[in-house]
């Protein structure tokens, strides 16, 4: 399988009054084409941050990214608009991404034109009432306004636009969080469909665990800008070995009653704050496991089972490896 | 037989909108005992909030009018009490938590003061009686007393949501009313408020509504859950009846919506369509236009609630009593 994306310690620090924030702090992985990778984590982990960064909607403090073999970390305007056309995003906010004084079909024109797409006005017409037939909108609904719309609909417009040029890989921005859950699976549904048909790549964003093993291929899981744990879905969700993975994993309530029950690892305290953060894992202060190196010495991410990498000093020992 | 704390009973709640009528809640009727936490269910729209709203009765008007109905607390009609009346029950027998802990605190009193304000609405007392309380309150909710005089933006969103908390049970309500109330929160941060607020209630015997689109949410702490949609329960029974002899199609495709942690499925199955828009709801079930199952009757005539297993209601077609 050719790996189509790669970010090599990928760095993004954000100065604000109070010092350096470390969004995101030496990620690295791949992805395969045709893949999703889903990356998770709580608010203020830095995954929107990598999002964005990838597709150069924010420049990285350090590190490389390659799309396609090639070296993308820095790009001329025009090399960026060039790249863009493969790049493409969906965002969380079906209703803030959109704007509100273009109809529908306007809205998935645009990126046609820019990129000269098209060769008439019956051209253009043809190719988005096509992109409305591929997400599932109704032609009628062309020369609608966003607002007139349900979220459901607005993220599939989103997604209209996002396919609009074809590209190779999109990242998808939590675009199942704002919308109820029987309208999340259509939405999650399609986007599978999708990615069958054209062989797209995902960077699936999420803060919801089921959504992502449910669509993902293989799972990164970031805690205050850092990696700490990465593998293929069944992988982390059989062997979590990361504490905070077990932790994450062990508080998402599940709809199910009757089982027994497993009394609940809660975790005390809070995520400490990314500015200027201390030397040592970023964990260590929540961590059950904690122990003095941990506070002193910051763990690499280490393969500990093949393809399955963890950043902590203790996961073969609390794991029994 | 234990005695019910609340029942509501028939209750219509219209929204007036330009020259349409919102109808957000319809015939909807439940009874809730002493000490029961009830998880009301359902996507957005369904008529939860409204719902919760109207029981505090808090409903704005206009746009919004209680029709018809009955809401029986302590065996007062809360719908027919004078203003004077109900701000004695607020906040001292019933307390309603908020969903966004952001914008539901003041942000320029003191998280303490706040918490006080409660207090000395309610009872005789000086303000440092009533400011020790308050710091017991924190205490409760797991935030150190000293912390008093701190301002809300100096908490997290976690933290914020246990001040508001502290705040809703400072007088040992007999009625929480919590409406989303770990919706904005981190899943790590939302274990601890759940494990909190189950302790809490248990504790002080306190009846909970708990208001969520989440059925993981209400599995964790709920012993009965109603399912809401288009402003009416479709099923209502304990956990056992809705988790694992689920009846109503609509419940069934909510569950089957929702990505499944332990097994692998390549697709799943959404519930098709959308909610029937609420100014003009559908002649008969109005689930029958998503519905799998739905035949001409269904399309004809509405059901009423039928009671399918003992304590397990649901209104369908199927086992309505012809």
């Amino acid at each position: 399988m050719a790996t189509i994306l790669e970010a090599k310690h990928l760095k993004k620090y954000f100065k604000t009054p109070k010092g350096m924030l470390h969004a995101v702090d030496d990620v690295s992985f791949s992805i395969e084409a045709g893949k999703t990778l889903g990356v998770v984590g709580e608010s203020g982990c830095g995954k929107s941050t990598l999002g964005r960064v990838l597709i150069h909607l924010l420049e990285r403090t350090d590190g490389q990214i390659f799309f396609e073999g090639k070296d993308i970390s820095d790009l001329k305007k025009s090399e960026l608009k060039e790249i863009r056309k493969d790049m493409q995003m969906i965002f969380q906010d079906p209703f803030a991404s959109l704007n509100p004084r273009q109809s529908v079909s306007e809205i998935i024109a645009e990126p046609l034109q820019i990129y000269h797409r098209v060769s008439s006005k019956q051209d253009l017409e043809k190719q988005v009432l096509e992109l409305m037939d591929t997400v599932g909108l109704a032609r009628r609904l062309a020369n609608s306004y966003p607002h007139e719309l349900d979220g459901g609909r607005r993220q599939r417009i989103g997604v209209a636009r996002a396919l609009a040029l074809n590209p190779k890989f999109i990242v998808c921005d939590e675009p199942v969080s704002a919308l109820d859950v029987s309208i999340q699976a259509q939405i999650l549904n399609l986007m599978q469909d999708l990615q069958e048909e054209r062989n797209l790549t995902y960077l699936f964003i999420t803060h919801n665990l089921s959504v992502v093993k449910h669509i993902s291929d293989e799972i990164l899981v970031m805690y205050l800008g850092k990696m700490v744990e990465f593998a293929s879905d069944k992988d982390i969700f059989m062997h979590r070995l990361h504490p905070y993975t077990k932790a994450l994993l062990a508080a998402v309530p599940l709809p199910v009653y009757g089982m027994q029950k497993k009394k609940r690892q809660l975790l005390s305290g809070e995520l400490s704050s990314p500015i200027n953060p201390k030397p040592g894992c970023r964990f260590a202060t929540r961590c059950p496991y904690a122990k003095e190196i941990c506070s002193q010495k910051e763990p690499e991410l280490e393969e500990i089972m093949p393809r399955h990498f963890v950043a902590c000093h203790f996961a073969r020992e609390i794991n029994g490896l | 037989m234990p005695e019910p704390i609340l029942e509501v009973k028939n209750l219509t709640i219209e929204y007036t909108s330009g020259k349409s009528i919102v109808q957000a809640v319809n015939n909807l009727s439940f009874t809730l005992e002493k000490g029961e936490a009830l998880g009301l269910v359902g996507e957005t729209g369904a008529g939860k909030t409204t719902t919760a709203l109207s029981i505090m009765q808090l409903i704005t008007s206009p746009p919004g009018r209680i029709k018809s109905g009955e809401i029986i607390f302590e065996g007062r009609d809360l719908t027919k009490l004078p203003q004077s009346e109900l701000r004695k029950l607020r906040g001292e027998k019933i307390s309603m938590i908020f969903q966004d802990p952001m914008t539901a605190l003041n942000p320029v009193i003191t998280v303490g003061d706040q918490i006080s304000e409660v207090i000395r609405l309610h009872e005789k007392t000086t303000k440092l009686e009533a400011a020790a309380k308050a710091k017991e309150m924190l205490e409760m909710v797991g935030i150190p007393g000293e912390r008093y005089s701190e301002y809300p933006h100096q908490f997290s969103g976690g933290m914020k949501q246990r001040v508001i908390i502290a705040i809703a049970l400072a007088r040992s309500p007999s009625l929480l009313i919590a409406d989303e109330p770990t919706t904005a929160l981190d899943v790590t941060i939302q274990a601890q408020v759940l494990e909190m607020i189950d302790r809490i209630i248990r504790e002080l015997k306190t009846t909970l509504i708990l208001i969520t689109h989440d059925l993981g949410v209400v599995a964790d702490i709920c012993d009965k859950a109603a399912i809401m949609y288009a402003g009416e329960i479709v099923e209502y029974g304990t956990l056992d009846h809705i988790y694992n002899h689920t009846l109503h199609p609509y419940s069934i495709g909510l569950f089957n919506s929702i990505p499944n942690f332990d097994e692998d499925v390549h697709r799943l199955k959404p519930i098709k369509g959308l909610m029937p828009d609420p100014t003009n709801l559908p002649k008969g079930c109005s689930f029958s236009l998503r519905c799998p199952d739905c035949c001409e009757t269904c399309r004809q005539r509405k059901f009423e609630l039928t009671e399918a297993a003992p304590g397990h209601f649901v209104r369908c077609i199927k086992y309505a009593q012809v």
